[in-house]
């Protein structure tokens, strides 16, 4: 059975210029233990999904559609409270900036502690103990004396692995990590990546990670849904994916990408933009700019998620009943 | 191409305004002061200064409700027969003149100071915040006293223009509710659009420093500044009102609300409470509604309230 | 001081841009008041720690480092906003540093220009678009009348891939990626021979920072411009440069050109941080991250600034700071082992 199953999510902002989808319709399922990665541009709705899934949608944007099933249990709908107890105990969280998301009037210890103790029935001491041992797995050096330190005493990317601490502190089954590398030097990301690939794997917690990083995708991930205008282009496994996408989006922004492989004259250009919320074109939001848009179908029906070899494409370049082939 | 006033009504701010009845409340009863304040000459029933019209019969009226009173005089009349609603409006008139000009001129000093302070730094920073700390630490009222009292002291039959000016004078330099905050919200602004990339490009295309103080950071720091200012104007139009009821404010021949006040106070415990009243309202109507509009405009303002 | 060697350039052409030496320290001493108390000593950043280099006209030279090792603070050199403490660079064979502080510094402004990382603060956001991009052209003197001002504006929108009714608008009525091109039309209105670039597309999206490289080559192409490209992303520098430098707490430690450094990386330090860049079609391949982080660059290691990382580090690393040499090929390496031939 799926750790997560994310049915048909809408989430809407009500503007006094009308509602605003920001997410349309995604779906996806993450399987215990596995990391599963959510990649787009900037306002294609990936930290909205992060969001929505740890219950701290900003209000308000608000849950319109759809189901949140966290071991089989609805959770999109729990009243604060009982949100509370999942959130931290069962699934954790970590966001991009290191500086803003440890208190900075408190020790590490003390945070620590206290949200093992939130969560936990264990003692002080033993509380204690468990965060010694966190910060040792993450590889903080020194972790007996470190522990009475501030987060300013810390670097960036100690910090970090601190925050990593944290998400793990209450053994949760999942992680969504939003963005946790972006603010980092490439040489501390090489290390916080591969710092949460070995710790999720060793405590067998199942990853959901946000970024804009493709790189950082292929590196860590398992799956990899790529994300548009609010809505799931295309989902499947990262080998995949990456070398052979099946939906037009995914193979323009591979190409778009400067890799240190090949050498080109011209980056490849997806011409345009994606849309803002109030101008998602009708039927496939990526029409406007696709290169393959081929049918009127494209700008008039919204395309599902659709197999397409070893993914699954929202593109009808992959309906059987097209009578074109890919 | 849309007009600019529609585009306001239509943006954020005029939205903001349209869906808060206390705003537009606030909005109305300030619009129907200024209206008054400015055609004070066609809406008020009377001219109270002109002592030709007096009549010495009429005075000490109660409000027309009153059985004693006269449809002629609405809210009655003073002890020399004047009218107490024409007084009123044209004390309005002056309340709100003097309050605005207060408030213009601590703009003035104090967005220029900030942006000198801000923008250059170093030990004119210093200085100009020294400045602040000590002009701050007065408190405000006594400050204000201090300079329109002694200046009355000095010159008590100046010309009322003098006296208008003094009083101006007095309430920008009122401690910390005049022109020093303005000096250190601009400062803090400045300093904060200087370390921006676009000061950074005009700097590396060559603009002088004082284009770009003025062309490029002073209209990204005005924002704060207008609503404080409205907030002030409510606040500099009690500190006249006060300075008014002290006796070294508005001169007598020009009676603002504060005037009025002080005027009617002596009446009070005859039974006259009219006299005294009825400004008293005035004066709260306004500072009210001008607060209410200043409050507004800053969380209309503030993009993350939005 | 080091002396310029073997210049990377041929050389019949004089490079355009010539550091040497170049160094910018910043006080940031606590207050005099707090240090007579608490008995501070004097805390001093040397952001840059002499650096030299050469740029050919019409070429690009890509300095890449991680944060914290003086990149933007070398860019800021090159453009005038700072002065520095100690060495200087030569522009088209005139002192720069001196033209800047004279008469002719109006005239060298107008040869070199900047664009900068973020797109939402390098425009003013209460002007307007024909504002912004006209501000060079008033400034300098360089079209009379309103007309020919509006046609110059019309011309560098054009040029920069957007449309001339977009000359009315606000910044905030812009993505990202328009943002960045209407800061490059700033940029070439007063047609420079020299472009200093702040990482332009750090703060863009993938399909956008590919729009916006696209056109930058095309431009370099077609005027000429000369580029000094700040990144810290390898794969971008790989795309764009001719020449590329890698930075490290302030100082130069290899200088090769864009083929030899990517094939052959000599400084340790090279090699860690192209080792560290995930590799998007390898997927699945373990890294060997790099240890340790960038030490403090107010309390920096004594000799080599990477000894305490470097698993080549010897005595002489801790101990004595090394130059950059030849080290064959081109390339420029300052490091004690690949000079020792240990490496």
């Amino acid at each position: 059975m799926a750790l997560l199953e994310v049915q048909n999510l809408v989430v809407e902002f009500p503007t006094r210029r009308g509602v605003l989808r920001a997410l349309d319709g995604v779906s996806f399922a993450i399987a215990p233990g596995e990391i599963l990665g959510v990649v787009g541009e900037s306002g294609a709705g990936k930290s909205l999904t992060g969001a929505s899934i740890i219950g701290l949608l900003e209000p308000p944007g608000r849950i319109a559609a759809g189901q949140i099933l966290l071991e089989g249990e609805r959770i999109d709908h729990l009243p604060h409270a009982q949100l509370r107890r999942i959130r931290g105990r069962r699934i954790g969280a970590i966001f991009q900036d290191p500086l803003t998301s440890l208190n900075p009037l408190y020790t590490v210890g003390q945070q620590l502690v206290e949200t093992i103790q939130t969560h936990l029935p264990v003692s002080a001491a033993e509380a204690r103990q468990r965060a010694v041992q966190l910060l040792k797995d993450t590889g903080i050096p020194a972790a007996e004396q470190r522990i009475g330190h501030y987060p300013h005493q810390f670097s960036g990317g100690m910090r970090q692995r601190v925050v990593i601490a944290l998400a793990l502190a209450a053994e949760p089954q999942l992680i969504v990590a939003d963005e946790p590398t972006t603010a980092l030097d490439v040489s501390i990301q090489a290390q916080i990546i591969q710092l949460l690939k070995s710790i999720c794997k060793t405590r067998g917690a199942a990853v959901m990670l946000i970024t804009h990083d493709m790189g950082v995708i292929a590196e860590t991930c398992d799956r990899v849904a790529v994300m548009y205008a609010g809505r799931i282009a295309e989902i499947g496994p990262v080998h995949d994916v990456i070398n052979h996408p099946a939906h037009p989006y995914t193979a323009g922004l591979m190409a778009a990408i400067p890799d240190m492989e090949s050498e080109r004259d011209a980056l490849y250009q997806i011409d345009g933009a994606m849309p803002r919320l109030d101008a998602i074109p009708q039927g496939c939001a990526f029409n406007p700019r696709c290169p393959r848009g081929f049918q009127a179908r494209c700008r008039t029906e919204r395309p599902g998620l659709i197999a397409a070899g070893a993914t699954q494409a929202a593109c009808w370049l992959h309906d059987p009943a097209s009578g074109v082939t890919a | 191409m849309k007009s600019t006033l529609y585009r306001w009504f239509d943006s954020d701010v005029g939205h903001s305004l349209r869906a808060s009845p206390l705003a537009i409340g606030a909005a109305c009863v300030a619009a129907v002061c200024v209206f008054c304040a400015l055609f004070a000459g066609w809406v008020a029933p009377h001219n109270p200064f002109d002592l030709a019209t007096l009549e010495l019969s009429d005075a000490r009226l109660p409000p027309a409700w009153s059985p004693e009173g006269s449809a002629k005089y609405l809210l009655g009349t003073d002890d020399q027969g004047r009218d107490i609603l024409s007084a009123l409006i044209y004390g309005t008139r002056i309340s709100l003149i003097v309050g605005l000009a207060g408030v213009a001129l601590s703009l003035v000093i104090g967005v220029a100071l900030g942006l000198l302070a801000g923008a250059t730094g170093g030990w004119v920073d210093g200085l100009v915040m020294r400045v602040c700390d000590v002009v701050s630490s007065f408190p405000a009222i006594l400050v204000a006293l201090l300079i329109a009292g002694v200046a009355r002291a000095l010159y008590p039959d100046a010309p009322e223009g003098i006296a208008f000016g003094v009083l101006i004078l007095a309430i920008a330099f009122a401690g910390s509710n005049g022109w020093v905050q303005y000096a250190r919200t601009v400062r803090a602004s400045t300093m904060v659009e200087r370390g921006k990339e676009y000061v950074q490009a005009a700097r590396v295309t060559g603009v002088p420093p004082a284009r770009i103080m003025f062309r490029h950071i002073l209209p990204n720091v005005t924002g704060p500044v207008t609503v404080l200012a409205t907030i002030q104007v409510a606040t500099a139009i009690i500190t006249e009102a006060t300075l008014s009821f002290l006796g070294v404010g508005a001169p007598p021949t020009s009676p603002s609300l504060g005037t009025l006040i002080r005027v009617g106070n002596d009446y009070l415990f005859s039974g006259e409470w009219w006299i005294t009243v009825f400004p008293g309202i005035m004066l709260v109507l306004i500072a009210l509604s001008v607060n209410l509009l200043g409050d507004w405009l800053r969380d209309a303002l503030n993009p993350r309230l939005r | 001081m080091s002396t310029p060697a073997q210049p990377l350039v041929p050389a019949l052409a004089s490079p355009l841009v010539r550091a040497h030496d170049l160094a910018k320290t910043f006080d940031v001493s606590a207050p005099w008041l707090n240090r007579m108390i608490e008995r501070k000593p004097r805390a001093l950043l040397h952001a840059v720690d002499g650096v030299g280099f050469e740029i050919a006209r019409g070429q690009t030279l890509a300095l890449v480092g991680e944060s914290g090792c003086g990149k933007s603070t070398v860019a800021r050199l090159l453009v005038g906003l700072y002065a520095p403490t100690r060495g200087g660079f030569t522009f088209d064979g005139q002192d720069a540093h001196a033209a800047f502080q004279g008469k002719e510094a109006r005239a060298l402004r107008r040869r070199i220009q900047m664009i900068f990382q973020d797109p939402y603060a390098s425009l003013n956001p209460r002007w307007r678009v024909a504002d912004i991009v006209g501000e060079p052209l008033r400034e300098h003197g360089l079209v009379t009348g309103k007309a020919a001002l509006e046609a110059r504006v019309d011309e560098l929108l054009t040029c920069v891939g957007l449309s001339p009714q977009d000359m009315a608008k606000y910044p905030h009525q812009f993505s990202g990626g328009q943002r960045q091109r209407i800061s490059i039309a700033r940029a070439l209105a007063t047609a420079p021979e020299f472009l200093v670039c702040d990482e332009p597309t750090s703060a863009l999206d993938v399909s956008v920072q590919a729009q916006v490289l696209n056109l930058m080559k095309d431009l370099q192409r077609k005027q000429g411009l000369t580029y000094l490209f700040i990144s810290h992303n390898l794969a971008v520098v790989r795309h764009v440069s001719d020449h590329v430098g890698v930075m490290y707490l302030g100082r130069l430690v290899e200088l090769a050109d864009k083929r030899t450094l990517f094939s052959q990386p000599r400084h340790p330090y090279t090699r860690m941080l192209l080792d560290a860049i995930p590799k998007m079609h390898d997927t699945g391949r373990a890294r060997t991250p790099v240890q340790g982080e960038v030490p403090n660059p107010l309390d920096p290691p004594p000799g080599c600034a990477f000894n305490p990382r470097c698993p080549h580090a010897n005595a002489r690393c801790r101990a004595e700071r090394p130059a950059l040499h030849e080290a064959g090929a081109g390339t420029r390496v300052a490091c004690h082992a690949v000079q020792e031939g240990r490496l």
